[in-house]
């Protein structure tokens, strides 16, 4: 049983795909109807990535809701289908039946478009991620690349959404965003570039398969670029504590203040979907994707992507629900001063131990180990000594009301 | 070559979800910096103080409920305090314990929710906001088996309070207060050294002790430039001068330091209440005052301290059934004052959680 992957074998939802469109291309004299072949894999994978995000997207606003609801000893939404479940799908009933108010004084066209183009960056993400191993619409061998160039495109659409809307807040969030962007992306590009140190490889895929082949997590061996990653990564998702673009208490709803009904119900989904997106990039590079130690074989590979991927939402609903906002100034000073040099720094460790690692044709078995202490021992130190550096327990320390016992003794200086 | 940039007005308010109600900031903004403001309150102006003078003493009390209504004892207690020393009425003993619990626990209910909208304002996501409420809740109850009513409790009455508290009153009470240190432990731990809220909060909204005091800035934000202020300690009313109780003081007068007197008067109020509680005298829960009472003509000015700041109502009687004049001084308004110093020259981010430390009700600033 194990090794099979006939069209049957639905542990890899890829196989049955990959049958029928073999079975077209063999139509005619083998070579005919290759571009129907093209277009039917096409068609398949942008519905299967539609399907599978508006379905999850469903139950995710659902599930954080609930975790959040949870955090704050609130029930969350209970009432709508079983543990509340349906009641996304009523929220968006609802929003589709408001009316759609524009801004007289704004620019219609580039409104009307910002929530519909905010998707396309977020689909095409989703479109080079291994859901298994041969799960991928896209097999693209410079995929990280993509990833990147892809996900810049974001603060662009926030930006039309921000301008077109001729509100102040809308302006001043999308600014926000911008300049979020500009900083953020730098130490984000850096972590993975060193991913693709380790691995040589650029495409998710192959990545994945590397941490197979030498049967570790990328996790491991390279925790500081994870920690960097995901607050940098985090760190776009407009989410708290670094949500500036859209900060609630400070700009209302930064560049989707001037939407309603549906076309803030885009905005809200695709920032689900960026962070759904963002985890299931953390788990395909960090925690070794479709794969995990052998149990692939049993447990269809796209489950387990879909359990880490979920395992790094959480962490992302924790810090969303527990943690206050960053100023804009803090918030860039932190990507320029910390995650920057650290990001530096780890690129040099890592093209050193890869150097070591290859030219002297060390065994796996020991090497690894070593760097991974080695890496941990490195990230711990770096960290401690950047905010001793910058005086952190000074600034940072916490102070305590003073108790005055007789207010009647005290005179004024 | 340099781009000209021009500074630009912004709204920030009546209806923000930072301004606590219907303030207004009239904010001119260069880039994300506050160059200038301006405060416009009125928006809930319901002309509290001309309307007094149509009704009676009593009928008066539910507009004190009105005012600062997320603490409408204590409002409650400055005014009945001021016709008290009007018409010279002695309050029996039981009623001034009672009025002290019911004001201590309007104190932790008021700070709960200071706290928690402050780092709501700083950008928490409602999480402090709604651990607050928790233990909000729990006061609301006991205010509503006291007096029927959990937000506006009318519970002070000229010469007493309206009703004694049930049976059930002091076991509740005591299971509150018995779980409540933990309580504030746990916020401390969690809140305190959050670094994120250090690096907002620290160096906020900044006012020193000759601001403060020139602008007549009572409470919490008073307190929090160091100076001891209070008047349960200066011009202890009721029996406030039997307890053993200390002033929390900052040292800055910055927003952490706000916040940090607010989290230390939670645990002084606690120790009031213990001792309240402990000590609650037998006897009557009234005395016996004419509903339209007359006092003789003059004029009195009683002050709480209300969790705000120094709360005064000032009353003067023609000898009629209504006051000749009514006036209230509400330490939002006057807390307010220093918003400008406090915001100009910082981002708009700066702004938002130095308004929020300040902690006012617009019903009080507006009334």
């Amino acid at each position: 049983m194990i090794g099979l992957s006939e069209w049957y074998d639905l542990r890899d939802l890829g196989n049955p795909v990959h049958a029928l469109l073999q079975w077209i291309d063999g139509w005619g004299d083998g070579s005919t109807f290759h571009w129907v072949a093209y277009i039917v894999s096409g068609l398949i994978g942008a519905a299967a990535i539609g399907l599978f995000l508006g379905v999850i997207m469903l139950f995710l606003i659902w599930l954080e809701r609930r975790a959040v609801a949870r955090i704050q000893i609130r029930r969350g939404p209970n009432r709508l289908g079983p543990y509340g479940l349906l009641q996304p799908l009523a929220d968006a009933l609802k929003l589709m039946q408001k009316e759609a108010i524009a801004p007289r004084l704004g620019d219609r066209v580039v409104y009307t478009l910002a929530p519909l183009v905010i998707f396309i960056p977020t689909l095409l993400v989703f479109a080079v991620l291994p859901f298994g191993n041969k799960m991928q619409v896209a097999n693209i061998n410079v995929a990280v690349l993509y990833i990147v160039a892809v996900g810049s495109a974001t603060p662009l659409v926030v930006f039309m959404a921000g301008w077109s809307s001729s509100n102040k807040y809308a302006l001043l969030g999308s600014m926000r965003a911008v300049a979020m962007a500009i900083s953020y992306e730098i130490p984000m590009v850096l972590a993975l570039l060193a991913m693709v140190l380790w691995t040589g490889h650029m495409d998710l895929n192959g990545i994945v398969h590397w941490q197979q082949e030498h049967h570790v997590w990328l996790l491991f061996l390279q925790p500081l670029a994870l920690l960097i990653y995901f607050i940098s990564a985090s760190a776009e998702l407009n989410r708290t504590p670094t949500d500036i673009a859209e900060a609630e208490s400070e700009i209302v709803a930064g560049y989707h203040i001037e939407y309603s009904g549906m076309k803030f119900g885009l905005f809200y989904a695709v920032e689900m979907a960026n962070a759904l997106a963002v985890s299931a990039l953390i788990a395909t590079l960090f925690l070794g994707g479709w794969w995990l130690y052998g149990l692939d074989r049993w447990v269809p590979g796209y489950l387990i992507f879909l359990a880490k991927t979920l395992l790094v939402y959480n962490l992302l609903i924790l810090t969303r629900g527990t943690l206050p906002r960053l100023r804009i100034d803090q918030l860039l000073a932190f990507a320029w001063k910390y995650l920057l040099p650290l990001a530096l720094v780890n690129i040099v460790v890592v093209a050193l131990e890869v150097l070591l690692w290859q030219q002297n044709g060390l065994a796996q078995e020991v090497f690894f180990p070593v760097c991974v202490v080695v890496n941990v021992a490195l990230s711990v130190a770096l960290i401690v000594g950047y905010s001793r550096a910058f005086d952190r327990r000074k600034i940072m320390a916490p102070r305590r009301a003073r108790l005055v016992q007789d207010p009647l003794a005290y005179m004024p200086q | 070559m340099t781009i000209r940039t021009e500074p630009f007005v912004v709204n920030i308010g009546p209806q923000h979800p930072s301004t606590h109600g219907v303030f207004r900031m009239r904010c001119v903004l260069d880039g994300e910096t506050v160059v200038d403001a301006d405060m416009v309150v009125g928006y809930l102006h319901r002309s509290l103080e001309k309307l007094a003078e149509e009704r009676t003493y009593t009928q008066n009390i539910p507009f004190t409920d009105r005012m600062d209504y997320l603490s409408a004892m204590s409002g409650n207690l400055g005014y009945v305090m001021a016709v008290e020393k009007l018409a010279g009425i002695r309050v029996p003993e039981r009623a001034q314990y009672l009025r002290v619990i019911m004001a201590e626990l309007q104190r932790i209910a008021n700070h709960s929710m200071a706290i928690g909208t402050f780092i709501n304002d700083c950008g928490a996501w409602q999480t402090p906001l709604m651990w607050m409420f928790a233990e909000r809740e729990k006061i609301l109850d006991l205010f509503e088996m006291t007096c029927g009513a959990r937000l506006t409790c009318n519970y002070m009455r000229i010469g007493g309070v309206a009703f004694d508290i049930p049976d059930e009153f002091i076991p509740a009470i005591n299971s509150f207060l018995a779980d409540f240190p933990r309580k504030i432990d746990e916020y401390e731990k969690m809140l305190l050294e959050n670094e994120i809220l250090i690096a907002r909060a620290k160096g906020n909204g900044v006012i020193t002790k000759e601001m403060a005091i020139n602008a007549s800035i009572t409470g919490p934000m008073l307190r929090s430039t160091g100076v001891p202020y209070d008047i349960r300690k200066v011009d202890p009313y009721a029996v406030y001068d039997r307890f053993d109780f200390a002033i929390p003081v900052g040292e800055n007068g910055d927003s952490y330091d706000r916040f940090l007197v607010r989290l230390a008067e939670l645990r002084e109020s606690h120790k009031i209440l213990v001792q309240a509680v402990r000590d609650l005298p037998g006897g009557p829960y009234k005395v016996d005052v004419p509903l339209a009472i007359r006092p003789p003509v003059g004029e009195a000015y009683a002050r709480v301290e209300s969790p705000k700041g120094e709360l005064g109502f000032y009353l003067v009687s023609d000898g009629g059934a209504a006051p000749y004049r009514f006036h209230v001084r509400s330490p939002s308004l006057i807390n307010l004052s220093l918003l400008r110093e406090m915001i100009v020259g910082h981002s708009v981010a700066d702004a938002i959680v130095a308004f929020g430390s300040i902690d006012i009700v617009l019903g009080e600033v507006d009334r």
